[in-house]
């Protein structure tokens, strides 16, 4: 029900919108001139890369391609980045919702703080977001003999490639949606409360169903770099073949031992992920399209 | 309406997530009990060496246990860099390290005991190699020896000595050679290196990653590298792509090995750690050694296999630099020799 009333309340924005902007007076010269500097550009930095892969990791057949794909080393390295990225993606997408809605819906001593705190991961080099985890949890730091005593493996495990991919993919949710939902304030909020909701209904029924393709967003780029993530990764890993490396590890590791067609095979299958991650976004973009014009003022 | 199929899919997604999880949680359950499993962390030229040698200890052990299973799970990087994440908590029930430096660091930490170089043979050292010049074909700037190493226009790959063991002979082979040259002149020697590094354009952290930038890579006219590193590098890329260059003079390069006390105490895997590292001395595996180009130890290997290394003259770190310990902090420690030549050189 809800969502019908959004959309009559924007109606008149999107007629805004549809204004047709003047035409600028740009010579078609000028205009060919910046389009083609664009297209170049995409083509050295986007398409030729990409081709490059594929080729280098196909040139000597799909044999060679799927052994690589399917020897044990690699499979162990998928399920790790998968592994990491399935616990990492739900808690940054809790911790998001929450953080944004906290941020864009209330006031409160300490929000810019907050706000700034959410961009560190951003800010902060990923080496050293490893590094912060080493000096944590590590041998030589002050929990690390406690932890060793009771047996417990952080750093060079499991649990550090987790809390580093984590810490590096905090933002994205909640940077996707903190400018969503400040733009679209607090009026339909304070509507359903006087209309007797109570704070979850509210939070289900209006702030929810608002921010749905921002979260979809956000959700897609934390899992595309949740799932590609080298630098941090890499100081905590130990880069034990077949136990704490992830694919982006693993394809550094093929390539370093000359191994290159299997390197790029599993570079394939990253560039893979993060191409069916957008055209899952474009696809939904396109499929609900009225609908985001709805929700996104 | 649309909400409720949105909600339908974060569930299934959480559904998802949770299966994968639990898949996963099942996939890597611990198979048999009857098993051994060891990390060997070692350095970058070792990854094939180690492939063929853990094989050959899976059957040795096996054989003498009552075919218990033993796995092997390897760590490569720059050694020091490697020595670092032992310190930080790695679990290596065994090291095989570029130097015997990076070893005493691990055993400074209390890891490892003390007299680790005297409880095996050949100072805990099972194969040597030494530092050659990898050049392109036909040696186009027919590069012959060290002095040609700084002449301008020359371009040098090395791994940077502060986070590589192998950089590190390099340094001091280049070292030791200005040396000999200069009558022992320090000041003199000093020069000779800093004109060296100057010449180099890009510093990698491990050897493994200076020989990726010089094959694969393109950039330099030479490349200094282990002689294990260079032959294998000719091996697989091609010998018509590459040629060895052994300088009149060079450096003995003892790359150590040691059990990690503290680890093997703890996970109960002395004896296998131990044997590891013993099958490393036996002529099955000095033979796999020479096979990778390392220099073997045992005299009978090191005759089948004299014609495939080249004669050079070599001076151990000891004879030159006083042992490791006295050239690490000469040269490599912060505010040593080499941070001040790199600070010259502009990098």
């Amino acid at each position: 029900m809800p969502a019908e009333i959004v959309i009559a309340s924007t109606a008149p924005a999107i007629g805004q919108r549809s204004i047709p902007r003047p035409a600028l007076g740009e010579s078609p010269l000028v205009k060919a001139a910046l389009i083609g500097v664009a297209l170049v550009f995409l083509l050295l930095f986007l398409v030729i890369p990409l081709v490059a892969v594929f080729y280098e990791a196909l040139h000597q057949g799909f044999g060679p391609y799927f052994d690589a794909l399917v020897e044990p080393d690699a499979v162990a390295a998928m399920e790790l980045t998968l592994l990491a990225a399935a616990v990492a993606v739900p808690l940054n997408l809790v911790f998001g919702v929450a953080a944004s809605w906290c941020i864009a819906k209330f006031e409160f001593r300490g929000k810019s703080l907050l706000i700034t705190l959410i961009d560190l991961p951003f800010s902060v080099s990923p080496v050293i977001s490893g590094m912060v985890f080493v000096l944590l949890f590590g041998a030589q730091s002050w929990i690390g003999p406690w932890l060793r005593a009771h047996d417990i493996q952080i750093i060079f495990a499991l649990p550090g490639i987790v809390m580093a991919t984590v810490f590096v993919t905090f933002p994205f949710v909640a940077r996707e949606l903190i400018p969503l939902m400040q733009e679209q304030g607090v009026d339909e909020e304070e509507a359903a409360r006087v209309l007797g909701a109570s704070g979850w209904q509210t939070f289900t029924r209006v702030t929810l169903p608002n921010i749905r393709w921002g979260v979809l967003y956000g959700v897609l780029l934390c899992n595309a770099r949740a799932m590609g993530e080298f630098g941090a990764v890499s100081v905590v890993s130990g880069h034990i073949r077949g136990e704490t490396n992830t694919m982006p590890l693993h394809v550094e590791i093929l390539y370093n031992e000359y191994n290159f067609v299997a390197a790029f095979a599993v570079a394939s299958l990253l560039a893979l992920l993060a191409l069916v991650t957008l055209v899952v976004k474009s696809l939904l973009e396109w499929r609900y399209a009225d609908q985001i014009k709805a929700t996104r003022r | 309406m649309t909400f409720q199929i949105f909600a339908r899919g974060v569930a299934a997604f959480v559904v998802s997530v949770g299966v994968a999880i639990g898949a996963i949680g099942l996939g890597t359950n611990p198979s048999a009990a009857a098993s051994t499993t060891l990390l060997n962390v070692s350095y970058d030229p070792t990854r094939e060496l180690y492939v063929a040698f853990n094989k050959l200890f899976a059957e040795t052990w096996a054989a003498g246990n009552n075919g218990d299973k033993a796995t092997i799970k390897q760590s490569h990087g720059g050694s020091g860099k490697q020595a670092r994440s032992v310190i930080d908590g790695l679990d290596a029930d065994v090291v095989t390290l570029a130097l015997a430096y990076d070893v005493d660091a691990i055993a400074e930490a209390g890891l490892i005991d003390k007299g680790w170089q005297n409880r095996l043979p050949d100072n805990s050292a099972p194969y040597t190699s030494t530092i050659v010049f990898l050049v392109r074909k036909g040696n186009p700037k027919q590069i012959k020896d060290w002095d040609d190493l700084i002449k301008p226009g020359t371009q040098v790959i090395t791994p940077n000595p502060k986070t590589s063991g192998g950089a590190r002979w390099n340094y001091l082979a280049a070292w030791g050679f200005a040396l000999e040259k200069f009558g022992g002149d320090e000041a003199k020697a000093r020069e000779f290196v800093q004109a060296l590094f100057k010449n180099v354009p890009v510093l990698d952290t491990g050897a493994r990653a200076s020989t990726i930038t010089f094959v694969q890579r393109q950039i330099g006219d030479v490349l200094l590298a282990w002689e294990n590193e260079a032959y294998l590098a000719v091996e697989e890329l091609g010998p018509n792509q590459f040629d060895i260059v052994t300088p009149s003079l060079s450096i003995l390069a003892e790359p150590s090995v040691a059990v990690v006390d503290k680890v093997v105490d703890r996970r109960g895997t002395r004896a296998a750690a131990e044997a590891y590292l013993k099958l490393l001395y036996s002529p099955e595996g000095q033979e796999l050694a020479a096979k990778h180009y390392y220099r073997p130890r045992l005299a009978e290997v090191a005759a089948r296999h004299a014609d495939q290394f080249a004669q050079v003259k070599l001076f151990t770190i000891d004879q030159k630099f006083g042992g490791w310990t006295e050239a690490q902090a000469k040269h490599f420690a912060d505010g040593g020799i080499f941070d001040k030549i790199s600070a010259n050189a502009g990098k």
